[in-house]
């Protein structure tokens, strides 16, 4: 069947199963819009602004395991969605990114609305597509998708001049792919498994650290019996939360800069540490060269060059998580592998003493509203089920840090780039993806308004988001570092002039509700759950100068940290 | 430590500036660079000299490995290897004695003079990449115009070879 190349992509997107297309048209993309207009298996979101629209797909694919999928115009669209892109290659989201080009004989030419989206995306990218002939783009659409869905997945960016989306070539969906220059490993190698689960026997203070890999891999099934198996403290990294359930007796909490006091203590003391689809990032280890300094290491993850980057590591084993743990766990069988009652007993004896300590402790006397309490109080209202998307500075450690993430895929935030303005696109892609789920995205008064213009996208296609804004009124996390490492000095941290959010809220057609005494906001947030059917922004007036405990300074190591 | 990575890649626009841009964003320094299809042109073959601590060396093999467009590598300084670098030359043998001193020197390190002109020699020389070294520095008399190198070439010793 003769189709042209617009017609192509549109059929490839369908025929490859995707359900949503987050957007924005313009001149180089026209041709694919009118081919978008002459369908209905795909469905297409028009955001407001192309970062949002690489946030929302992104927030689809953090909340569902698919790719999600990207269309933007060539120039400003391409630059527009950089931030979302490099967000997502930095936590290793599948993502497909079609991006618009000037026609082929215009390229190089300082041409209207060119840039070389190859050459800005190369460094955020799993790989990039410059499409030269329309015979090709239906292979390289599924070279696309296999490179960003497999392996450590990632985005993948597909730049398609505008004459290869005229141009006529026959048409058949690509079942199936291989490409000798790409094949990654899945499997464990068994003899490193094999060393080690001897390891794991020989342990006396086990712990295991697990992170955004599990939940990539769909593993956190395995991982929990792992940890059960092996009764051993279990942390994770803020990429991993959800992959052990919060609510188990043997889960620690987070590690690292803001880690809790048991699990850093736990990390410095333990003798085998079992990682696990996590990557060693200088915020989890803090200072180098004390982390886990008795500790042998087992790392599992399917990237070879993650294992032995920052920490050199005993065991390395290349593979999938779901695969190396399901196979660890059938040689602990085949060993007979019982835990040491003894030594794990006095381990667990000194862990109680470290959690006694109670460190996220946070006090309600005053009269301003504590933000760690707001979000005690949105998991006690939320059944502890909701999908929660964040944006970036203190609130998002509070939220990672209280609202006890039981499953997989329910906490979507921006962990390796820190993006503000990440928190309310991913949650209009997880809340399409799961129209029927509560949606909450804690934020900032300073994140929510850099991409606050999402709150037309969300109406119209109304979509129910909680936003729950822990208003502060500085830029909290910047003011914070300001107060303990540059004497109080608070250089442009403080938001003056803030819109009125309720007012905000209202204009796009929302519902605003307003918050200040710690009396009123249980109320407040059951009722901000209650509209089933409406957006509703919670601007909640918290205390000021609250600040998130414990931390652990840049450079220090994780058994220094600064408690309450 | 130096190292030479030879890597068997696609022949894909786009394929080398994905090599030089992985190591300028990790900060990694590439002492020389070749690359050129193989007899099967849908590969290319890319020499790189590189130096490094064995921890860098390792990421750099790992992070190149990641390429989607890389299909093998192997690093040749791990074993025997054989490695050459061609040199053009151009010297001004104008002075008093230089065009047979010149001539002397190509015929010693077994050399070629490939252009001639009443001023000038052009010479093409083959070698390890010392040995180019020690020729510029022999022709100390004769000055020197113009000096083109074209990176190292290398390849492994005995039947080993880096195939798909
Ligand atoms: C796009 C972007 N710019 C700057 C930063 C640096 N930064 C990190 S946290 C933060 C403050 C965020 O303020 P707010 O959203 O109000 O959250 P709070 O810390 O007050 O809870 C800033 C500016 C960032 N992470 N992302
Ligand atoms: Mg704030």
């Amino acid at each position: 069947m003769k189709l042209t190349g617009a017609e192509i992509l549109t059929r490839f997107l369908a025929d490859e199963g995707v359900e949503y297309i987050f957007g924005y048209p313009g001149g180089a993309v026209l041709h694919i819009y009118d081919a978008l207009h002459r369908q209905d298996r795909l469905k297409h979101i028009l955001v407001r602004h192309e970062q949002a629209a690489t946030h929302a797909a992104d927030g689809y694919a953090r909340s569902t395991g698919k790719p999600g999928v990207v269309l933007v115009t060539s120039g400003p669209g391409a630059t527009n969605a950089v931030t979302g892109i490099a967000t997502a290659f930095m936590d290793s989201i599948p993502m497909v990114v079609i991006t618009g080009q000037v026609p082929t004989s215009l390229i190089g030419n300082d041409a209207f609305q060119e840039v070389d989206c190859v050459g800005i995306t190369r460094p955020c990218v799993k790989h990039n597509f410059l499409v030269k002939d329309v015979n090709d783009l239906a292979m390289v659409l599924k070279k696309a998708f296999y490179i960003a869905t497999t392996g450590r997945p990632g985005p993948v960016v597909v730049d398609i001049p505008k004459d290869i989306t005229a141009e006529v070539a026959e048409y058949k969906h690509p079942k199936q792919i291989e490409m000798r220059s790409y094949s990654p490993v899945v499997k464990g190698h068994p003899g490193q498994i094999k060393r080690a689960v001897k390891m794991m026997a020989s342990a006396k203070r086990p712990m295991i650290y697990s992170g955004g890999g599990v939940i990539l891999d769909d593993a956190s099934k395995v991982l929990t019996e792992l940890g059960h198996v092996l009764n051993c403290p279990v942390t994770n990294t803020t990429m991993g939360l959800g992959g052990f359930p919060a609510s188990d007796r043997q889960f620690l909490g987070l590690l690292g800069m803001h880690g809790t006091y048991e699990a850093n203590m736990a990390i410095s003391n333990c003798d085998v540490m079992i990682a696990i689809g996590a990557r060693f990032d200088d915020r989890v280890t803090g200072n180098i060269k004390k982390f886990a300094p008795k500790a042998k290491i087992i790392h599992v993850d399917i990237d070879p060059a993650s294992i032995s980057k920052n920490v050199k590591v005993h065991v390395p084993i290349v593979g999938g998580v779901n695969n190396v743990v399901k196979a660890m766990l059938k040689q602990l069988k085949a060993e007979g592998f019982k835990p040491n009652e003894e030594t794990l007993g006095k381990w667990w004896e000194q862990i109680e003493k470290w959690r006694a300590k109670d460190c996220l402790k946070y006090n309600t006397d005053g009269d301003r509203i504590k933000p760690q309490h707001a979000v005690d109080l949105v998991h006690q209202i939320t059944k502890g089920d909701a999908f929660v998307t964040s944006d970036v500075g203190q609130h998002q450690m509070w939220a990672a840090q209280y609202y006890g993430f039981d499953k997989p895929r329910r906490w979507i935030n921006s962990g390796g780039l820190g993006t503000m303005g990440f928190g309310l696109p991913a949650a209009m892609g997880v809340q399409l993806a799961h129209p029927k789920a509560q949606v909450a995205c804690i934020t900032g008064e300073g994140s929510i308004q850099m991409n606050i213009q999402e709150l037309s996208t969300c109406l119209q296609h109304r979509l129910p988001i909680k936003i729950v804004c822990l208003n502060n009124g500085y830029l909290g996390m910047v003011r914070q570092w300001q107060e303990f490492f540059y004497d109080n000095r608070y250089s442009h941290s403080y938001m003056d002039s803030l819109p009125d959010f309720v007012k905000l809220a209202e204009a796009y057609g929302h519902v605003g509700i307003q918050v200040d005494k710690p009396a009123d906001v249980e109320a407040a947030i059951k009722e901000t759950f209650k509209l089933k059917d409406r957006l509703v922004f919670l601007n909640i007036l918290t205390d000021p100068e609250e600040n998130v405990y414990p931390m652990v300074p840049a450079g220090a190591g994780l058994d220094e940290m600064i408690l309450i | 430590m130096r190292h030479i990575i030879s890597i068997l890649m696609e022949n894909e626009a786009g394929a080398l500036s994905r090599v030089a841009a992985l190591f300028s964003a990790r900060g990694y320094n590439i002492e020389s660079l070749t690359v050129a299809p193989t007899e099967d042109i849908t590969l290319s073959r890319m020499t790189l000299v590189t130096r490094g601590s064995d921890e860098i060396i390792e990421q750099i093999t790992k992070q190149l490995n990641k390429l989607i467009d890389v299909v093998k590598l192997v690093n040749l300084a791990e074993g025997p290897h054989i490695e050459r670098e061609m040199m053009l030359i151009k010297v001004r043998t104008s002075g008093v004695g230089a065009r047979e001193e010149v001539m002397r020197l190509v015929e010693i390190f077994r050399g070629n003079i490939i252009d001639v002109t009443p001023a000038t020699y052009t010479i093409e020389l083959t070698g390890h990449a010392d040995k180019l070294d020690a020729f510029i520095v022999a022709l100390n008399k004769a000055p020197i115009l113009e000096t083109v190198r074209s990176g190292v070439s290398a390849i492994s010793r005995g039947t080993k070879s880096l195939h798909i």
